[in-house]
């Protein structure tokens, strides 16, 4: 049997995308106390990512009212156009790189994961906001370009009710069968991003949990199976009303492979601005 | 049959649901108008006038003309939308957050470099109403 060309997804990288990060990164203050240990806990990826750069970043995040007002909210987006500008959401674009796409990958997981079953919207024009770049502004630091195309992935956790945790787990497996039936020898990396606990509004409004942050990155290390399955409710209670971003990192997790992952960088630090900072680096053993 | 809506027994938590997001509509709506800086413009000229182009109820642009988050998200508001209005008055997201709280500025600020608010006795109203 000859050695089957193509795509394959060999790591995933977990972060929060706090956009107050992001203004920290465009205005040079990440050497202030209060943000060099956020920055130190990600030099490792910065040199990991130059080590291991992909052919294509899958990145899932969500837009925070910026490309979506309340006249279409759909629960899950795929962009399929040729490039994403960064959005200017009320303070000025941020001055990063405009993100390339990869409309061939794209449209051929948004037809493969549609025929299995997950009703995705199709992007051809939308711009993106620090959701999609203040992860790429924290592993690959601030270079003229970014090094590779992104697909960005809408997903809607803003207004509630949100997509179940199992839902994203088992859209994962979606997208990685989609993937590996591209029939091109790309390395894709898959991102998932947001939270970790944080709440950013009502009088609960600073809340942050260390013990269910800290257990569900050990949880979605070692068996995403069982952390899928838990309630919306226990993620609003627990970590807090905007926490329930984690879902996202469940689709990022369902999309690799079976086997446990190599961890190749975990960090967490509170605070940034309202939130816990968690950061995860997987990579496929096979 | 009613739906089971779990979360509204999270004390200081209001769930941005389809409930509070049909009440919220034009609220939001005016709030995501300001991503255009001529609209931000206008807006800063006569607040009043320009709340008046929306149909928004009288309840709604009261809180909006206060600054009062707490009141805006209990008529519907959600807080990436209201953020607009913050971003407008030059605020950053800290902010407004901790506008919600009833703590000072510092205080807030103070409170999340030790670590943030608390899980413990912040996990249902119950716990809130014997405080």
């Amino acid at each position: 049997m000859g050695y089957e060309i193509v795509a394959r997804i060999t790591a995933s990288v977990y972060t929060s995308h706090v956009p107050a990060i992001g203004a920290a990164i465009d205005h040079g203050r990440t050497g202030e106390p209060y943000w060099q240990p956020v920055f130190k806990g990600y030099e490792r990826s910065k040199a990991w990512m130059k080590a291991n750069k992909p052919d294509v970043i899958f990145l899932i995040y969500n837009d925070h009212a910026t490309a979506f007002s309340l006249e279409i909210i759909p629960t899950f987006a795929i962009g399929c156009a040729t490039e994403f500008k960064p959005a200017d959401e009320g303070y000025g674009a941020r001055p990063v790189p405009v993100v390339k796409g990869h409309p061939e990958l794209a449209a051929h997981v948004a037809q493969s994961v549609i025929e299995d079953d997950f009703d995705l919207t199709i992007v051809n024009k939308m711009d993106v906001d620090h959701g999609l770049t203040v992860p790429l502004s924290l592993v690959c630091g601030q270079p003229e370009a970014w090094p590779c195309p992104v697909i960005p992935f809408a997903v809607n956790v803003l207004q509630y009710p949100v997509p179940s945790g199992r839902r994203c787990y088992q859209l994962g497996k979606a997208i990685r069968k989609a993937v590996e039936s591209y029939d091109e020898p790309l390395n894709v990396h898959i991102w998932g991003t947001g939270g970790m606990s944080h709440q950013l509004q009502g009088p609960r409004a600073g809340l942050i949990n260390k013990a269910f942050d800290n257990a569900f990155l050990d949880q979605l290390i070692a068996d995403p199976e069982t952390l899928a399955k838990k309630p919306h409710i226990d993620y609003v209670r627990e970590a807090g009303s905007e926490g329930i971003e984690l879902v996202m990192w469940l689709i990022a997790r369902g999309a690799m492979a079976d086997a446990p992952p190599r961890v190749v960088h975990r960090f967490y630090h509170v605070p940034a601005s309202n939130t816990a900072v968690g950061h995860l680096i997987l990579e496929n053993t096979r | 049959m009613a739906l089971d809506k779990p979360y509204k027994d999270i004390p200081g938590t209001t769930i941005f649901d389809a409930e509070q997001s049909r009440k919220g509509y034009h609220l939001n709506q005016f709030c995501m108008s300001l991503m255009k800086a001529e609209n931000r413009a206008r807006f800063k000229a006569s607040e009043r006038a320009y709340l008046d182009e929306w149909p928004m109820t009288e309840d709604q642009k009261q809180a909006v003309l206060a600054r009062d988050l707490n009141r805006c998200i209990e008529l519907g508001g959600n807080i990436y939308f209201l953020a607009k209005i913050g971003a407008t008055d030059g605020k950053s997201f800290q902010q407004m957050a901790g506008s919600m709280t009833g703590m000072s500025e510092e205080e807030y600020r103070d409170m999340m470099i030790k670590g943030g608010r608390s899980i413990e006795g912040n996990r249902y109203r119950h716990e809130w109403d014997t405080k």
